[in-house]
């Protein structure tokens, strides 16, 4: 399938050079450079506790010295005195709230005229992105897919992303319920960025391999002192992925993960996960490539009319109603749907699985369920079916 | 600032409908009105029988409705709706040149094209003979020429008598060379014609079944039983288009609320061949 999108990398051809090292101060640099270019520049800050992506200007604005602790149903920042910049793996927040707003006004129609005149995006300043993980770069890869890959494109996800400049930080401090090997999503990037970054902790200041993906990429770092990097920078980078692929958390096996999920539709794992599942779709939010978002009109007392579309979530009774009520009415076929759909028909419908293995679902679930254990208990289990008849209505 | 653009202008986002005026407005049965609309400003494209549009009464909200009848063949567009919520009922309440909004066409159709050379059989239950009807008059109009053509078979249900669409129109398909059977859950006084489910008038329909089309739409329940039964009396799967219900917001495949296993329904469907797939995901309650 041909991405509409221009992918950095794909003109690494006329960008690739050999990655250069900046210190602090270069890591700033290319921040206000991107900012001197016009760009928003929206990276990684700690807001309410957590990891999230909120305007910077520069280096100060990064989280140095916060760490990241996950669990299933659990996240904790702490506070270090290390120089570390990017040592936490991800926050609830996502890439998706930058390309694909929660809420957002589609258009307003007069009471009388009944002419619909479209809201345009508020931002027409292009965003640069610094700081997000690999995962976050796969997630970016799908939506293309889903929301641009299509006969009709979200125009709106379009114009964002057409812009967009992506500067990753590899991952070094992967969480518990971090799972990006087994998706092939990181803990290194390999593509789908104009600049990418590894912070190297050897000395107490700690330094950063730039790795370039576009011309765009090049000609910011050019405008910043830096020296080439070194074999034994290489190797300190490499080192970093491997500590990171070392600490990663439970796999998950997606050997024929679809065909397991289908086959596996009555399996009595769904009944045990809907026990705990409280519907309230904390996975379905946080999660950087759930797409869903409902359309809702309303009328203000001037009688203007208005269409929103926001954010929706496929464990909301809601989701599947048509006239006689939801199609999917317990939680266990929505707790179904969503993995299955995650994992599964994604395949099917976009040539990608859903998931990037950013253990988002797993930390933010109050009840801790871990799509990781869900998956491997329904493998483990392979063709089981739950006792007693179902109801065969639709 | 927020920029601004003119609904008649080019770039239009996927969800900003075109204005259409309600210049005819029909009622079926007693929840059911059909409206015929007519472009404001400028018209969707060519809307074909089975497809849908989206429908949007202002301030209230907007559904997918299928199209009701052939644009291809009459101006102007029908669209035959229910009263069952907030929408519907808004959108059957609209007064003859009342504006109501419309983003279309959705969807794949009946494929009525290459239906004129093959006796065909039209299975609707309820309201799903109002995705039919357009494809009921193609059929006709197509096999007119040549006098009498291949077989048209026509077999509805319905609840009970008061709830039938397009009665009169129906006679008038009879009269036009369709075979025609009608069917009842519940009779009332004054009902001659069968009582039962619309599988059971199957078996009698004058067709050879190895080689016919059909078409089926209705309640899913219906949709399952009656395929089943057309595949027990010879019809290849491959012979079997059925129209599927879910809930579609957006129409163009980006909303993600109609998720039917490996399908969204808007974009695959809502016209699907009943193949071994298509029976196995009907199979699964809650899918």
């Amino acid at each position: 399938m041909a991405d509409q999108f221009p992918q950095p990398g794909d003109d690494r051809g006329a960008a690739a050079g050999a990655a250069r090292i900046v210190d602090g101060a270069g890591l700033d640099a290319v921040i206000r450079g991107l900012r001197g270019r016009g760009y928003r520049t929206v990276g990684p800050a700690v807001r309410d506790r957590a990891i999230s992506l909120a305007e910077i200007s520069g280096v100060a604005d990064l989280p140095r010295g916060w760490h990241d602790s996950q669990s299933p149903g659990s996240y904790r920042l702490t506070r270090g005195t290390d120089r570390e910049i990017f040592g936490w793996a991800v926050g609830a927040d996502s890439v998706k709230r930058q390309l694909l707003p929660p809420r957002e006004v589609v258009w307003r129609a007069g009471a009388s005229d009944r002419l619909p005149r479209e809201e345009g995006p508020a931002e027409s300043v292009p965003l640069a992105l610094v700081g997000v993980r690999p995962c976050e770069v796969a997630a970016l890869r799908i939506l293309d897919r889903v929301l641009g890959g299509g006969q009709v494109a979200d125009p709106r996800y379009a114009a964002r992303r057409q812009d967009l400049f992506v500067c990753t930080v590899e991952c070094g401090s992967p969480a518990s319920t971090c799972f990006c090997t087994s998706m092939g999503t990181g803990p290194g990037a390999e593509s789908g960025f104009d600049l990418a970054i590894t912070e190297i902790l050897e000395d107490e200041e700690p330094r950063y391999l730039v790795r370039v993906g576009s011309d765009r990429g090049a000609m910011v770092l050019n405008e910043v002192e830096s020296r080439p990097a070194t074999p034994q920078d290489e190797a300190a980078r490499q080192e970093v992925l491997d500590r990171a692929e070392s600490q990663m958390g439970l796999r998950l096996v997606t050997d024929g993960l679809p065909e397991l999920l289908e086959r596996n539709l009555e399996h009595p794992r769904w009944d045990q996960v809907a026990s705990r599942c409280l519907s309230c779709g904390n996975c379905t939010q946080v999660c950087p490539t759930c797409f869903c978002v409902s359309v809702e009109d309303t009328t203000d007392l001037g009688g203007t009319v208005e269409r929103r579309r926001r954010w929706a979530s496929c464990f909301e009774v809601g989701h599947s109603y048509i006239h006689g009520g939801p199609v999917r009415p317990t939680t266990r076929s929505r707790y179904r749907q969503w993995a299955t759909h995650k994992l599964g028909t994604w395949h099917a419908q976009f040539g990608t699985s859903g998931c990037v293995g950013c253990g988002r679902c797993i930390a933010w679930c109050p009840v801790g369920i871990d799509l990781r254990e869900e998956v491997s208990a329904i493998r483990a289990g392979d063709g089981l079916r739950a006792a007693g008849p179902r109801s065969g209505g639709g | 600032m927020a920029l601004a653009a003119e609904a008649g202008s080019e770039v239009r986002h996927p969800l900003t409908p075109l204005r259409y005026r309600v210049v005819g407005k029909r009622r079926e049965t007693e929840d059911t009105v059909t409206l015929s609309l007519l472009p404001v400003d400028r018209p969707i494209a060519l809307t074909r029988p089975g497809q849908f549009n989206m429908l949007t009464g202002f301030g209230v909200g907007e559904i997918a409705i299928s199209i009701s009848n052939d644009p291809a063949a009459e101006e102007p567009l029908e669209h035959t709706i229910r009263a069952v919520g907030a929408v519907s009922s808004a959108l059957c309440q609209t007064p003859p040149e009342g504006v109501i909004g419309v983003r279309g066409p959705f969807g794949t159709d009946w494929g009525v094209a290459e239906l004129s050379q093959t006796d065909t059989i039209v299975v609707a239950g309820g309201i799903g003979l109002a995705p039919l009807r357009g494809a009921i008059r193609a059929l006709l109009e197509r096999r007119r020429p040549s006098g009498k053509g291949h077989l048209l078979s026509v077999v509805v249900g319905a609840r009970n008598p008061s709830q039938l669409l397009f009665e009169e129109e129906m006679l008038a398909w009879q009269r036009a060379g369709a075979h025609l059977q009608v069917t009842v859950d519940t009779a009332r006084p004054g009902w001659s014609g069968p009582v039962g489910v619309v599988t059971d008038q199957l078996a009698r329909v004058p067709a050879d079944f190895s080689n016919a089309v059909a078409l089926v739409c209705g309640p899913e329940v219906m949709i399952r039983y009656t395929a089943r039964a057309l595949v027990d009396l010879g019809m290849p799967r491959d012979h079997i288009r059925i129209s599927l219900e879910r809930n579609m917001q957006c129409g163009v495949g980006l909303c993600g609320h109609c998720q039917l296993g490996p399908w969204l329904t808007c974009r695959d469907g809502p016209v699907f061949t009943y193949d071994l797939r298509a029976e196995g995901i009907l199979a699964s309650p809650h899918r």
